[in-house]
């Protein structure tokens, strides 16, 4: 096998080439006008601008992780912001860890919440938290196990299908409920909040911020590559069709709940990377990111971008949420028609989502070039 | 468990029915009593004494209203004639009615009535002689009602009555009553054999009151004597208070039962029309729960439409309420879900976002805050069954009406020509098109129907919860739940589901608390799917796969 065709699973994705390729630019140049260019000068990226691009990014590696799961093997999961939030959450406790004694009540190992709350010792499943390295294992590893255990179970009693979808939702709405407890010792209802510095860097820099939003540029690079990587590869293709003929599959003789379990995990573990990007740009990280409704969002994403696309994904996140923050900011009262609408127009007359649509104008084109450049032979001959 | 509370309401109905039989008789001594009545114009005291000894021993319906109007300071006579009558506080002056008839006589100035007035031996003698009368009513009820006041507020004066109306007693209920009325005031005698009957009197009387002067009988006083000084009134105390713990545990459970009950009918009602549009059609409806909302905002509307009426606007928003949701159910499917039928993730997606846009309307229309449905007086309130069981009238109604939505669904699925079509075009679609089945406007009626049942289930929500615009959110995931655990496309299964759900969720709460509970509930269903994927009671057939 030549280099050539190796590579060719990255090769052959132009619209994927062209869009990293944007990131790539965007995730270079932003932060050199945001940090270069004076501040008055026309050229200046705003530090909010900055963390926008970057919240966007981290929804982006979200609807990535979604579109894995459902545009490739037809899992509709409405649980995918529990995996979100629970990589959120232990991003959270590491920087809860290190804000240490700078707290309101100054106690060098309790956070806040758990002194006001009169608890002498910390929970254990809090402990290691401090741990750069332990915390971001478990941004992976949390939502990872979930996945796995909740996945296990369901693929191998072959839920499938709605069944499926609801009981992510039972599940997140589940967690959200547990989180808003008190007893739980995630901070209940405030959530975490008061975050200081990361890594020793102080949130409130601008260096920081940029840093953050470079990071989310990558990971939304690198997972998009690993995606694509999946994707292409052999298994893909057995998803692809588990997604068409999960029966059919079946008997052919592949061990359809292995592949499911694999990229669900995956695909879980992708959501909680970035959450634990998200919550250090926004700050704060409550049960409110575990409620259904958010999931729900994602699926729109997926859906308005393309679903099956992985490309399509990024794209709905970054448009959706750009009118988000448009309408909701111009006109909050409408903003919700528009969101209903999206939904309902997407699913009626978009079912490839805006990709879909550019690739259908692209395909007609090529079509009508070809039948004109039969036509121009025949006349030459 | 459901045959049993039927049981119950049967007795209910029928003593309703034969109630009003004793209430017409006797007219004659009528003349009498209103020249007994001019008696209590005069000023002696004595002279009144006899008379209202007299009008006591009266047996007549319009006694009652005079002696304790008279006792309660609100009887006058009208100095121009001396008539009796009976008055309130008016703007100028006195509102007077007669005492005997009702009439209302107008509104009359302070100095035009005069007061009946009462020293204290009379009012003690009006009090022993209401409870008296009342306890030698011809009315079961009154004269338990009266046993149940004297309990509460125990007088040695009204001994001897309760001796006297014990002797006649034939109804076991009430005896049972007197008797434990009569123990409350011999508690404080002197004589031990009087408490340790007193005591025995009171076993087996579901009472919080009496129970609780039985468990201060045994306590210890602060020197370690005990409150009663003799030990076999206590020994007997102690055995009394065993079995009214059980007893009291076992109304707990039933009182448990209930709760949960009503919790699952909640459940069931707003599952129900989800059983319909999910169970039936295949189609996930998540536009379902503003259904619920519409269906309860409707209610508020009718209530402002006749404010006067507040008693009927229920009976008039349940079919408002239908007609709403169904029509609105109705236009949901011409335009959108028609197009995305086969296509259940399609269509979740595409009635998400028509759950969004109807909650933003209602926002828009109404306001972002709850608005309140008044409650109907026939619905507050609680029926008291004993000292220990109560159980309040609109969780009560609640059960009756999601019981009675149920069986209704259930009739016109398997009796109506309407749902014979519904069901050939569930089983097979192009089957049913062949023989000339309208499937389009089937699927129309049918998700109609089931939007229509969901805007019932908000009349019924309105008086539980708040009505405000996320209203419906909070219900759908629930309804989801109860449709799935149960079984999809079969009614009983979403019935079992709710009932089970709500009773285990109520039994579960005091464990636990009740978030907790709802997790632990959460959890059980997520793993029970896994167990059965097609719920408790799943279609059996090749067309499930379809």
């Amino acid at each position: 096998m030549t280099s050539q065709s190796r590579l060719a699973w990255l090769m052959n994705d132009v619209a994927g080439k062209r869009l990293m390729a944007i990131i790539l630019a965007v995730i270079i140049v932003l932060p050199m006008l945001n940090l270069l260019v004076p501040e008055g000068s026309f050229f200046h990226v705003s530090s909010y601008t900055i963390g926008l691009l970057g919240k966007y990014l981290c929804y982006a590696l979200l609807a990535l992780a979604v579109d894995l799961i459902w545009g490739y093997c037809g899992i509709l999961s409405l649980g995918h912001g529990a995996f979100f939030a629970l990589g959120g959450y232990a991003m959270g406790m590491y920087m809860m860890r290190q804000i240490g004694d700078r707290g309101v009540y100054g106690n060098p190992l309790l956070p806040d919440f758990m002194v006001f709350l009169n608890w002498q010792e910390l929970p254990w499943y809090w402990y290691g938290f401090d741990n750069f390295f332990f915390a971001m294992l478990m941004v992976a590893l949390a939502p990872g196990i979930l996945a796995f255990v909740f996945g296990w179970l369901a693929f191998r009693s072959r839920v499938t299908g709605v069944y499926l979808s609801i009981i992510t939702q039972a599940m997140t709405y589940a967690l959200m409920l547990a989180f808003f407890r008190n007893d739980m010792g995630f901070g209940g209802n405030n959530g975490l909040t008061d975050f200081k510095d990361i890594l020793g860097f102080s949130l409130q820099d601008d260096t920081t911020k940029v840093a953050l939003f470079v990071c989310s540029g990558l990971a939304v690079i690198l997972g998009y590559l690993l995606c694509r990587y999946v994707v292409s590869s052999k298994l893909g293709r057995v998803l692809v069709s588990i997604r068409d003929a999960e029966s059919r599959t079946r008997f052919i003789g592949y061990r359809v709940e292995h592949y499911k379990l694999f990229v669900f995990v995956l695909s879980a573990m992708l959501a909680g990377i970035a959450g634990a990007l998200y919550v250090p740009q926004v700050g704060i990280i409550n049960p409110g990111e575990f409620s259904p409704i958010n999931s729900i969002e994602i699926i729109i994403w997926v859906a308005v971008g393309g679903r099956g696309f992985l490309y399509g994904a990024i794209i709905g996140a970054v448009l959706v949420n750009y009118g988000k923050t448009f309408f909701t900011g111009a006109f909050p009262e409408i903003w919700l028609f528009m969101l209903g609408g999206l939904f309902v127009v997407s699913t009626l007359f978009l079912p490839q989502g805006v990709v879909g649509i550019v690739q259908q104008w692209k395909d007609k084109r090529a079509e009508k070039k070809a039948l004109q450049d039969g036509k121009a032979g025949e006349v030459a001959s | 468990m459901i045959k049993q509370y039927w049981g119950v309401l049967l007795v209910l109905l029928s003593f309703v029915c034969v109630a009003p039989s004793w209430a017409a008789d006797e007219p004659e001594a009528g003349a009498s009593l209103e020249s007994l009545l001019s008696e209590l114009t005069s000023s002696s005291f004595k002279k009144k004494a006899k008379a209202v000894e007299t009008i006591a021993a009266m047996d007549d319906e319009r006694v009652l209203p005079v002696l304790e109007s008279m006792l309660a300071g609100d009887l006058y006579y009208r100095k121009s004639d001396d008539k009796i009558v009976l008055t309130a506080s008016a703007e100028s002056g006195y509102q007077i009615t007669d005492v005997l008839t009702g009439d209302d006589l107008g509104v009359v100035g302070k100095r035009d009535v005069k007061k009946v007035a009462t020293n204290n031996s009379l009012r003690k003698q009006l009090r022993t002689q209401i409870a008296g009368y009342k306890l030698l009513s011809k009315k079961a009820d009154i004269r338990l009602a009266a046993a149940d006041d004297l309990i509460k507020t125990p007088s040695p004066e009204f001994l001897e009555v309760l001796q006297g109306a014990i002797a006649k007693e034939k109804d076991n209920t009430v005896l049972k009553a007197l008797k434990v009325a009569r123990a409350v005031i011999l508690l404080q005698s002197e004589s031990e054999v009087d408490r340790i009957q007193a005591v025995k009197d009171m076993d087996g009387f579901a009472n919080k009151h009496t129970m609780a002067m039985l468990t201060a009988l045994v306590q210890q006083n602060e020197d370690g004597s005990y409150v009663e000084p003799s030990q076999l009134v206590r020994e007997e105390a102690i055995s009394v208070l065993k079995g009214l713990n059980a007893m009291e545990t076992w109304y707990k459970f039933v009182e448990d039962l209930f709760f949960g009950f009503s919790l699952g009918s909640v459940l069931l009602l707003a599952a129900v029309g989800l059983a319909i549009t999910f169970g039936v059609m295949g189609v996930i409806n998540m536009a379902h729960g503003e259904m619920i909302m519409l269906g309860a905002y409707t209610t508020y509307v009718i209530q402002l439409i006749m404010p006067n009426q507040i008693g009927a606007s229920l009976i008039v928003a349940v079919p408002a309420a239908f007609l709403v949701s169904g029509l609105m159910g109705v236009i949901i499917e011409r335009t959108v879900i028609r197009h995305l039928y086969g296509r259940p993730l399609e269509t979740l997606l595409a009635t998400f976002g028509i759950s969004l846009i109807l909650q933003q309307l209602v926002r828009s229309v109404f306001s972002p805050l709850n608005r309140s449905v008044i409650t109907p007086d026939w619905m507050s309130g609680s029926w008291e069954i004993n000292g220990f069981l109560s159980l309040t009238y609109n969780r009560l109604y609640i059960i009756i009406f999601a019981l009675m939505v149920l069986f209704g669904l259930m009739l016109l699925l398997k009796k109506s020509f309407f749902g014979l079509q519904m069901r050939a075009v569930t089983q097979n679609r192009s089957m049913a098109s062949s023989m000339g089945i309208r499937t389009g406007w089937v699927d129309a009626m049918t998700f109609g129907l089931g939007s229509g049942i969901a805007g019932i289930a908000g009349v019924a929500l309105s008086q539980l919860t708040n009505v405000g615009p996320n209203l419906g959110q909070s219900y759908i995931i629930d309804s989801f739940l109860v449709v799935v655990f149960g079984g999809v496309g079969n009614l009983w299964g979403t019935f079992v589901a709710a009932m089970g759900l709500g009773i285990a969720n109520k039994f579960v709460e005091p464990m636990a608390g009740a978030v907790l509970a709802k997790i632990l509930i959460l959890v059980f269903i997520i793993l029970f799917i896994q167990r059965r994927p097609r719920g408790l009671f799943a279609l059996k057939g090749r067309f499930v796969e379809g």
